[in-house]
């Protein structure tokens, strides 16, 4: 746990002094694409009221200066596959978002869909020596949450601290300064597999670019598309992905449940090319043009040529129905979305205040998809774009891109994890200089 | 109308444009692009160089010393062209309200021969060179067009003669220097003052003056003593000590004395005024002998000691 500490926190320094030069990179790998944005952060928040974006979120203090998007390679179910393609990918869009921007990029900020994640819900507790919750309290009872074996090779990639109590009063966000016993925590943490972590760092790094931070794609784009209310009073966010469609629950403004579903719109394309035998790409643009998963007696009649360039002229010109291909989509989205149904029955979503679902990525953008979804998850279901945030370019403000603004609202203001608390003095070696120091700042 | 037959063979139908596999940058590219954006290399690139290869191309040009003398040449040549045109030429100098004598220094003073460049005539530094002519009070010294320099001169107005230690000058109305004389005679119309730092105080002097009104045809001259004060010197040895501050007032008493009791026309060689509130005068030999003899004392020599009388002496 403790190099894991230092690796977080050698992180959060990357991303302080990104943030002094002001400029900060964006990167959404994804399973079918790779959004890449440039923020510029001037510090003061003088980029105010251009366009009507008011200080929405506290996410006023930037602005993109440069953004670009690929077509991703290499990447499946949000874990990179093959690492030379899916560096190509990152190295062309990295050059064309530094091209708009004008300016270089030297820090990263990453996201990460795959890799198995898993949530853990984790209890701290200390005896308050003070009679007082102190700051290093707040370290100690962190470091106090009792650690499950997370099996072999997982990595933490959060680690935040939900809810503290003292005593016997609860649901505080900051415990500082509160008067009792004891102090107690519920920390949420989430591993993923080391190695796909690694592939990611090392994919990064061989494109010369140093990685600021690196966050859960659900987190990100749970953070982009949930209002602050649903944040606040709990919410599930279903983001609908190319290769898998990442599902996490907020309630009070944390994250307290994530997970993934190796199933995404991938699949669709590859039963559309299956059962109406046409090449990925034509399945891909029907997909995407024609696609729905409600049909009605319109869409027997309207004839859609499949518009392939095969050469062959009987298949070229061969035309479907919409209804064809609502009929083969529509139980591959019953299916992906079964599979978010059993992932929330699992975390007991059930149990929830509110049962909000969010539905974000660009499977959302599926006509009809929110008829179909209510019947399959809950009758509260919302399509949701991702917060607008200052200078990003009208075609990348749909629901794909909520991951990558979610990104950018981490960079900008991320939430507090463990590692931004000091370490209690006791984990640090015995005869140290800092353990002194530590122990004279909390005793004195 | 010739249409022009092509019988070349053909190149069969138009090939579609190659789809490039792979859209990412080669890694070379992409570290260049990076190092492209770079705002120091860029800076270098786009400012340091250029002006390096100018500064070094000039540089190696410049090294040899037949270049380096034809370019000055050149330039002086052009700059000499321009300034010697008919345009810029200075013909005649025109002064006015200056006395012959003020005028010949002037023309005198001019750097150049007439007809001359007027870059070669450096106005500001001729003006302050006959600035320090003490006839000259102020000149005005302008460029006409047509060729004319002209000089407008204010002199100084004599007012006074002061004597000193070295020699006779004539002052004006200020105390400044307007020209030496070898002798009052030269200019007898003027007052003459005397002693050291009277020039100083030449408003003052000239008040007195003024207000010397009907003594002023025995007036011999004013006389500065220790920097301070004035004496007025009469004729027949008489002298008028005035106080350092409202010696008007004390002159104008004095005449005042002189006007109702003819003091002035009495044996007297010295009013001491110099304390306003108490004035004393000291009398001459002859009317200290009358008021001895009538006491029957001893006379007094006119050198002020007393005569022995030949009796008594044996």
């Amino acid at each position: 746990m403790a190099e894991l500490y230092q690796t977080q926190r050698a992180m959060r320094n990357i991303r302080r002094a990104a943030l002094q030069r002001g400029v900060i990179g964006i990167l959404d790998i994804g399973t079918s694409k790779i959004a890449c944005l440039v923020l510029k952060f001037d510090g003061t928040g003088t980029f105010r009221e251009t366009d009507g974006v008011g200080p929405m979120a506290g996410q006023a203090n930037f602005r993109v200066i440069g953004s670009a998007t690929t077509k991703s390679r290499g990447v499946r179910h949000g874990e990179i596959e093959t690492m030379a393609e899916t560096e190509r990918a990152i190295r062309t869009v990295v050059a064309s978002a530094q091209k708009h921007a004008g300016v270089r990029v030297d820090h990263v900020i990453a996201c990460l869909a795959g890799g198995r994640p898993s949530s853990y819900g984790l209890a701290g507790e200390v005896v308050l020596q003070s009679g007082k919750v102190g700051e290093h309290d707040v370290a100690s009872v962190l470091a106090a949450c009792e650690v499950p074996d997370f099996g072999r090779g997982r990595e933490v990639l959060h680690a935040q601290p939900v809810n503290f109590a003292v005593d016997n009063r609860s649901g505080l966000a900051d415990p500082r300064d509160h008067v009792g016993n004891r102090l107690t925590c519920d920390m949420h943490v989430l591993t993923v597999d080391g190695d796909v972590l690694g592939n990611l760092a090392q994919c990064i790094r061989r494109c010369d670019l140093e990685l600021a931070g690196i966050a859960s794609a659900a987190y990100a784009s749970a953070r982009a598309s949930l209002v602050e209310d649903e944040q606040e009073l709990g919410a599930a966010c279903i983001d609908l992905g190319g290769g898998g469609t990442s599902v996490s629950i907020f309630i009070k403004k944390h994250m307290i449940f994530s997970d993934f579903v190796r199933i995404g719109g991938d699949l669709v394309t590859q039963d559309i090319a299956q059962g109406l035998r046409v090449p990925l790409q034509a399945a891909e643009r029907l997909k995407t043009l024609n696609g729905g998963v409600e049909a009605t007696g319109r869409d027997d009649r309207e004839m859609i040529e499949v518009g392939v360039e095969t050469g062959d002229w009987e298949a070229d010109r061969r035309t479907v129905s919409r209804a064809d291909i609502i009929g083969v989509m529509r139980p591959r989205v019953e299916e992906i979305l079964e599979n978010a149904r059993q992932v929330l029955d699992a975390s007991g979503f059930d149990y929830m205040p509110s049962q909000q679902i969010v539905l974000t990525g660009g499977g959302s953008e599926i006509p009809g998809l929110d008829g179909l979804a209510a019947r399959i998850l809950g009758p509260n279901i919302r399509c949701a774009r991702p917060l607008r945030i200052d200078g990003l370019a009208h075609h990348m403000t749909g629901p794909g891109f909520s991951s990558a603004v979610g990104l950018a609202l981490f960079a900008a203001h991320p939430q507090d994890e463990w590692w931004d608390f000091e370490m209690p003095a006791e984990a640090y070696p015995a005869r140290s200089l800092r353990r002194a120091y530590r122990w004279f700042r909390n005793n004195w | 109308m010739s249409v022009v037959i092509d019988h070349r063979p053909q190149k069969g139908p138009a090939e579609p444009a190659r789809l490039r596999r792979d859209p990412a940058p080669s890694r070379l590219k992409y570290r260049l692009d990076r190092i492209w954006l770079t705002p120091l290399y860029r800076r270098a690139v786009r400012v340091g160089i250029p002006a390096f290869l100018i500064a070094m191309t000039a540089g190696l040009w410049l090294a040899d010393e037949e270049r380096r003398a034809r370019l000055t040449e050149g330039v002086t040549g052009i700059v000499d062209r321009v300034q010697s045109r008919d345009e810029f030429q200075v013909r005649m100098m025109t002064v006015e309200g200056a006395s012959p004598v003020v005028d010949k220094a002037l023309r005198a003073m001019l750097p150049v021969d007439l007809p001359a460049s007027s870059f070669d005539i450096d106005l500001t530094a001729l003006r302050l060179q006959v600035m320090q002519l003490d006839a000259i009070e102020s000149i005005d010294l302008r460029i006409k067009p047509g060729g004319i320099l002209a000089a407008t001169v204010v002199e100084r107005q004599p007012a006074l003669l002061w004597r000193h230690a070295r020699g006779i000058e004539i002052l004006d109305a200020t105390g400044n220097r307007v020209a030496s004389v070898t002798s009052r005679e030269v200019r007898a119309d003027l007052p003459l003052i005397a002693g050291e730092g009277a020039d100083l105080a030449t408003a003052e002097a000239l008040d007195l003056l003024d207000a010397a009104g009907p003594i002023l045809p025995r007036l011999r001259g004013l006389v500065r003593r220790g920097e301070r004060r004035w004496d007025l010197v009469l004729d027949h040895g008489q002298r008028i000590l005035l106080p350092e501050s409202g010696a008007v007032t004390a002159l104008e008493a004095a005449i005042a004395l002189d006007r109702a009791q003819d003091m002035l026309g009495r044996d007297l060689t010295l009013v001491d005024l110099r304390k306003p509130s108490r004035p004393v005068v000291r009398l001459g030999v002859d009317a200290r002998n009358t008021i001895r003899a009538a006491r029957g004392l001893p006379l007094l020599a006119p050198d002020g000691t007393i005569i022995e009388d030949d009796k008594a002496g044996g």
